[in-house]
């Protein structure tokens, strides 16, 4: 683990956030130092330590290939920016 | 005055018809109109709503319904991350707008169908990211025990609210210890369920295999009577664990003889207020007068804990969060095309804290680094875990201060973020193996009169051994008897 240069503006547009100028710069600092305090994981001894990913992972929880009530088409949208004939409206993607 | 009664209290007065749940109710409301411009615990409260549930209560109550419902009639306000059918849900954030929530929580619809009376919308740090609650888009939270100070975070408004006595009792969510700190810094009881316990769905998510839902209480009892009605799997959270959910409420009393209580020797160190290992010892000692025998234990890699938490729990936010995007809810900004209203809405919508911890956890799981910082704090996290299943082969529970400091001021720490981070040393690790906590009162600071709170971690689904240790101490002493100036 090298204590890198973080490229905010970079790892930002990874995140779908707009940063100002002055956001980038002090977030930058911000996090150089937070990320050098993170290298001392780098003392512990992680060889042949299996990663945790759940505390008590559980595998296979299924249920029967039925259909249930759920949301109704009304409250999904009810939140919506913008709506019509059933369906969210958002900016073009395709041209 | 019925809004300071405890769940038990109060329960007994509504069934011999002492009191009505709508007096009840409205003795809440005064407190809140009374004092919460002073601690600003709530966000926004509906009372015409809480109310009519109240008078709905009445009406079981005169017509002796109401078996099985242990809640009936008691006024429990709600951390602004949990969903409330046609309530708002905010996350203590302006990106989710005027959202209004089409669903409820599993935990909520239990205290529903137990008869609660569930009304408001708690402060919070913003996304549950903060131990201060100054990371609130609603304004600061401040402790009923000195309005200069913070009430901890991020459910500040719940423990707040119950300090002041605005109501019975509330609701919070710990990841890194959100609910034990604030319950430490306020004086009232607050516990983090072992992971799995209480069902997540409805919980906004920060970071999923860290996040429990908690009850904040006046005493022990009320915390256990909440345990055991909103605990059990649920098939709406995949996560949620099979275990049966034991009477909580009834295994209380068995006092401490016999039981083994571990003392981390790496917790009591540098960096611990002078006050607060005092009161910890008192405590302790306390306890072994009650018949427990103390040991110490070792958990060896608990100085990783802080940086293997900031790895996990912002990886995972930043998925978690990717879902506040502008499309099918929020505040939208508009783009040219999606991606830039992604970017400006989360942009405009997103408070600081937030911001940091989800460009921190996307750096972590990028590529190129994914292997050098995340997968690592997984393996770590695997170490903290293993050092608490091998101390639990010797104790029943662990005992350690919940915080190093009593309450700090506000703005103290605002600054510096990692000052912030660091200060959640004790609870952590905690979330990081999955396993159950709670603080309960043990003490006070001199000047000012702040209190000190005493953790108990205990094995996973360990509960019902924590809380009976944590009843029986409760009940030798009186820091659960004081109240809050300002209440």
């Amino acid at each position: 683990m090298a204590a890198t240069e973080i490229d905010v503006k970079y790892v930002a547009h990874l995140a779908r956030i707009a940063l100002s100028p002055e956001e980038e710069q002090k977030l930058g600092a911000q996090l150089e130092n937070i990320l050098g305090y993170i290298e001392k994981l780098n003392q512990a001894d992680v060889s042949g330590v299996e990663p945790t990913a759940h505390a008590f992972p559980l595998v296979n929880v299924t249920r029967p290939d039925e259909t249930r009530p759920s949301m109704s088409n009304e409250d999904a949208l009810r939140n919506a920016p913008a709506k019509a004939g059933g369906l969210f409206i958002v900016p073009k993607i395709v041209e | 005055m019925l809004n300071q009664l405890t769940i038990s209290e109060l329960t007994a007065r509504l069934a011999k018809r002492e009191a009505s749940a709508r007096e009840a109710t409205q003795a809440c409301l005064d407190q809140i109109n009374r004092v919460d411009r002073q601690i600003h615990a709530f966000i926004s409260f509906d009372a015409a709503d809480a109310l009519a549930q109240a008078d709905a209560a009445d009406k079981l109550l005169a017509s002796g319904g109401g078996a099985n419902m242990p809640l009936l009639g008691v006024p429990i306000a709600i951390k602004d991350v949990l969903a409330v059918k046609g309530q708002p849900l905010n996350c203590g954030s302006k990106i989710l707008g005027n959202f209004i929530s089409p669903y409820d929580a599993t935990a909520i619809q239990k205290l529903k169908a137990a008869g609660a009376i569930i009304f408001g919308r708690l402060n919070m740090d913003e996304f549950a990211m903060g131990s201060s609650t100054e990371n609130s888009a609603f304004g600061v939270t401040r402790n009923p025990w000195d309005t200069a100070r913070i009430p901890g975070g991020s459910s500040g408004g719940s423990a707040a609210a119950v300090a002041a006595d605005e109501c019975i009792a509330t609701l919070g969510t710990d990841t890194g210890g959100s609910i034990r700190q604030p319950a430490a810094l306020c004086g009232v009881v607050g516990m983090k369920p072992s992971y799995g316990r209480i069902s997540r769905y409805g919980l906004v998510a920060f970071a999923s295999s860290l996040d429990q839902i908690g009850p904040f209480t006046k005493n022990v009892r009320d915390t256990a009577t909440l345990l055991e009605v909103m605990s059990g799997v649920d098939h709406c959270d995949s996560t949620s664990m099979p275990q049966p959910v034991p009477r909580y409420a009834s295994n209380l009393e068995g006092g401490v003889k016999g039981l083994k209580l571990g003392l981390p020797k790496e917790y009591m160190i540098g960096g611990l207020d002078p006050e607060i290992k005092q009161a910890v010892d008192a405590a302790v000692k306390q306890l072994e007068k009650l018949g427990a025998e103390v040991v110490e234990v070792s958990l060896p890699h608990t100085d990783y804990a802080v940086a293997t938490y900031y790895i996990i729990a912002t990886a995972e936010a930043s998925a978690n969060l990717a879902r506040f995007d502008g499309v099918r809810y929020c505040a939208r900004v508009d783009g040219k095309d999606p991606i830039e209203m992604y970017g400006k809405t989360r942009g405009a919508g997103f408070g600081a804290e937030v911001k940091r911890r989800i460009i921190l956890g996307t750096y972590v799981l990028s590529s190129g680094y994914y292997d050098a910082y995340y997968l690592r704090a997984q393996k770590v996290r695997t170490l903290i875990r293993n050092d608490f299943l091998k101390a639990f082969e010797k104790v029943d529970a662990i005992v350690t201060p919940t915080t190093p400091t009593a309450a700090f001021k506000i703005g103290e720490k605002s600054d510096d973020p990692l000052q912030m981070y660091l200060s959640d040393i004790f609870t952590i690790s905690c979330n990081l193996a999955g396993i159950c906590g709670l603080s309960l009162p043990c003490g006070f600071t001199q000047s000012p009169k702040l209190p000190i709170g005493l953790q108990l971690l205990g094995k996973p689904f360990g509960e019902e051994t924590i809380l009976r240790i944590a009843h029986t101490y409760e009940q030798s002493t009186d820091w659960h008897k004081e109240k809050a100036p300002l209440a």
